[in-house]
């Protein structure tokens, strides 16, 4: 039978963990709106790239360009985006049902993993993949270097042709509640899809520009700057969506914790309850004795 | 009919630096310096590493930027202006950039045959740009006294 004290203990406990994830859960909705807000603030970059290559190779009959280059899928690269931290409710562990997935879709291809995010390494690394490269603790706080590092890398190893295509695992930030899991194909470039069409884009498609620079070194330029800007986006939507996984997740445990305190807290009154009844029995039949 | 003034817009990756609605603009394009007026005829081009000039009116004083590489997408009505970087005059950290521009200078004058000369000069220029962009902000205000 537990004692008065052992219910205190258990108690304090309880409340110290939950001080913990109560703190753990306003540092993830502090990151979480900064992580939005870099994702918003990224945006019209990528939205008026996309217009601007989409209105160029528009205008180029046949676009020749490694980037373009479609060759039968054999060795496959993937871009994983995971978490860098744990304690983020189901965050890491769905973006790894997501990928193994992946891996049973392409079986029998050749597949060479780049992990960005630390939990997502050590799974990756315990599951034995073969790694081009891997990028740690840079999702806490996304840097356009980091991007363009990681999209130099794999824009290289495509364009040597040590690769087929390059796609891209990662987390998409929903809502705060929800995120998305997707697998898209970064190499090579089939068609820009991000963004629809508006019609005041389709009208000026049809703006005969001067070109400063000829057409195709121009897309040469740009097509590189695209794929940045993608592995920029899902980098900087895995780091919303984990920060908001975090926060969901400490918020239930926030509340979880305060359900136990409750409930400990009403079976040690009623432990104390029943000491005292008992004391006043004793008190009571004893004086009924002596009397 | 020709349009009455220009919608200018800056972005970079990480952020949008202007939207703004000005009468004349000049942009660093790589082959050189392109001005703008509105009703300008389409045009795109890469950037080079320059000065962004823009007047809110024709009589206005010019408002300048540092833009490092890119393109720029010109219409009638609109200029679209995709940077690598793009800062505002009050942002550049002048001493910074001298320093920068100190070591870029190191860089070149040493006879190392490691360092990676297209680099350094880039460095260089991109120093020059900022602390160029940095006087002419600092310059202002003593001017019109």
């Amino acid at each position: 039978m537990a004692t008065l004290l052992d219910f205190r203990r258990r108690i304090r406990s309880v409340k110290n963990t939950q001080q913990i994830t109560r703190a753990m859960k306003f540092v993830s909705a502090a990151r979480l709106r900064r992580a939005q807000e870099a994702a918003l603030a990224a945006r019209p970059y990528a939205r008026e790239l996309v217009r601007v290559l989409r209105s160029t190779m528009a205008r180029i009959e046949a676009p020749q360009h490694p980037l373009l280059a479609a060759r039968p899928e054999e060795r496959i690269l993937v871009l994983f985006l995971s978490g860098e931290r744990g304690l983020a409710g189901a965050f890491n562990t769905n973006i790894l049902k997501k990928a193994s997935e992946f891996y049973r879709a392409k079986k029998g291809k050749q597949i060479t993993v780049i992990p960005v995010g630390k939990k997502g390494r050590d799974a990756l690394r315990r599951a034995g993949f073969a790694f081009a490269g891997e990028y740690v603790n840079v999702l806490s706080r996304v840097d356009f270097g980091i991007a363009r590092e990681i999209s130099k890398l794999v824009t290289d190893l495509y364009t040597e042709e040590k690769i087929d295509a390059v796609y891209m695992i990662f987390s998409e930030f929903k809502t705060v509640m929800s995120a998305e899991l997707v697998t898209e194909k970064l190499l090579p470039v089939e068609k820009i899809t991000a963004g629809e069409e508006t019609e005041a884009e389709a009208a000026s498609a049809q703006i005969d520009y001067i070109y400063e620079q000829p057409e195709d070194e121009l897309m040469a330029r740009l097509l590189p700057r695209y794929v940045e800007t993608q592995v920029l986006r899902s980098m900087l939507e895995s780091c919303a969506a984990e920060h908001a996984a975090r926060m969901t997740a400490m918020e239930a445990a926030t509340k979880n914790a305060g359900e136990v305190i409750e409930g400990l807290t009403l079976h040690m009154n009623k432990v104390r309850q029943a000491a005292i009844t008992k004391e006043i029995i004793e008190i009571v039949s004893g004086a009924a004795s002596t009397a | 009919m020709l349009p009455e003034a220009i919608q200018l817009v800056v972005v970079t990756p990480e952020r949008q630096l202007l939207r703004e609605t000005v009468a004349e603009v000049e942009i660093p394009g790589r082959e050189g310096q392109l001005g703008v007026l509105p009703g300008h005829a389409p045009l795109i081009t890469e950037l080079g590493i320059g000065v962004l000039a823009y007047r809110m009116t024709p009589s206005s004083q010019p408002v300048i930027l540092a833009v490092i590489q890119g393109f720029a997408e010109v219409l009638p009505d609109r200029v679209t202006v995709l940077a690598e970087t793009a800062e505002r005059a009050e942002e550049i950290n002048l001493a910074r950039a001298e320093a920068a521009k100190a070591r870029a200078e190191q860089r070149l004058a040493s006879n190392d045959t490691n360092i990676d000369w297209d680099r350094a000069v880039i460095a260089l220029e991109r120093a020059l740009i900022r602390i160029q962009v940095a006087r002419k902000h600092q310059g202002v205000p003593v001017e019109s006294r």
